[in-house]
């Protein structure tokens, strides 16, 4: 019973798909669609890590580091945005977002 | 050999329950605080697969500032978190069709397939159990040397992040009084010193009065 590649993929698919699941059920909560935006990140990086080791070649983990940058910037930026948005509205709801739209 | 196995499915199974609880707690700080235990075993199942540094850098990074970001705009946020989830259960159907329909392509690529045999003879960097490394300097070796361009980048991306972050949620109240050196030190003397000659009995008021 040794825990191979295939294990983690695993993993990572149920994360993955958590992830895509909690952005249909959560549709008006922007909070929580970054959560899960986060997990998907996440399930991201375990993939990345995982064939790293199963190939035996470093760079998959420098690019899960910079996945990980790059979703650190993302989560600041949007609660930021999200931030500025409920000072100047007062509600974060989803479908009330369309002051851009033509 | 029995142990790493135990614990794979520990962790694996308490990120996927606490996955399953971020998207569907009531409360959005239990959202966070599962979001926190989901990164933990996360971390956990990378120290697992020997990836040491990125497991350490998952806990300070995601658990240490953005989990506690989030708790932080959660907890400022005065909203009605019940009303935002009225007919979330109408969303549910189409959810479960395109999240299962996802991992069935997943579990179908994944299953269908299999490492080229000549992949040993491409690897770009081999991993440290070959060099006797420890995982935190063979990735520092590569990340200073091979990858210094694309850490710039990422260093970059953080810089603008944090830039933006500061303009996006900084503002100016009307009414407040701040303090303006460079009105300070351009202050002239005539105005805002008089010499007034004030006589005996009369007082200032009837000196300005005149």
């Amino acid at each position: 019973m040794t825990i191979g590649l295939a294990h983690y993929l695993t993993v990572a698919a149920i994360l993955f798909t958590l992830g895509i699941f909690g952005i249909f059920l959560n549709r008006k909560n922007v909070i929580i669609i970054l959560m899960s935006i986060e997990l998907m990140l996440l399930a991201v990086n375990i993939n990345f890590v995982a064939f790293s080791v199963r190939l035996h070649d470093l760079v998959g983990q420098v690019f899960a580091m910079f996945v990980l940058t790059v979703a650190a910037a993302e989560a600041a930026i949007g609660l930021a945005i999200l931030v500025v948005y409920f000072r100047n509205r007062g509600t974060i709801r989803v479908e009330d977002i369309r002051m851009m739209k033509g | 050999m029995i142990l790493p196995a135990i614990m794979f499915y520990l962790f694996s199974a308490v990120a996927i329950a606490s996955g399953v609880m971020v998207v569907s707690a009531r409360n959005p700080v239990h959202s966070v605080l599962f979001l926190i235990l989901a990164f933990f075993n996360a971390a956990g199942l990378f120290v697992l697969m020997g990836a040491e540094f990125l497991a350490m850098i998952l806990v300070i990074v995601y658990v240490g500032a953005v989990a506690v970001l989030f708790l932080f705009v959660v907890m400022m946020l005065d909203i009605d978190f019940a009303q935002l989830r009225t007919g979330a259960m109408k969303y549910l159907p189409v959810g479960l069709v395109v999240g299962l329909i996802l991992l069935a392509e997943l579990v179908l690529v994944f299953g269908s397939w299999a490492i080229a045999p000549q992949v040993a003879s491409v690897v770009a960097a081999p991993l440290p159990a070959a060099s006797g490394f420890s995982n935190t300097r063979a990735l520092g070796d590569l990340l200073y040397t091979r990858y210094f361009f694309a850490f710039q980048v990422a260093g970059m991306i953080l810089l603008v992040a944090m830039i933006g972050a500061i303009v996006l949620t900084l503002r100016h109240r009307a009414g407040v009084r701040r303090q303006v050196i460079a009105e300070q030190l351009a202050r002239q003397r005539a105005e805002t010193i008089a010499v007034v000659k004030v006589r005996v009995g009369a007082g200032i008021d009837a000196e300005a009065a005149e």
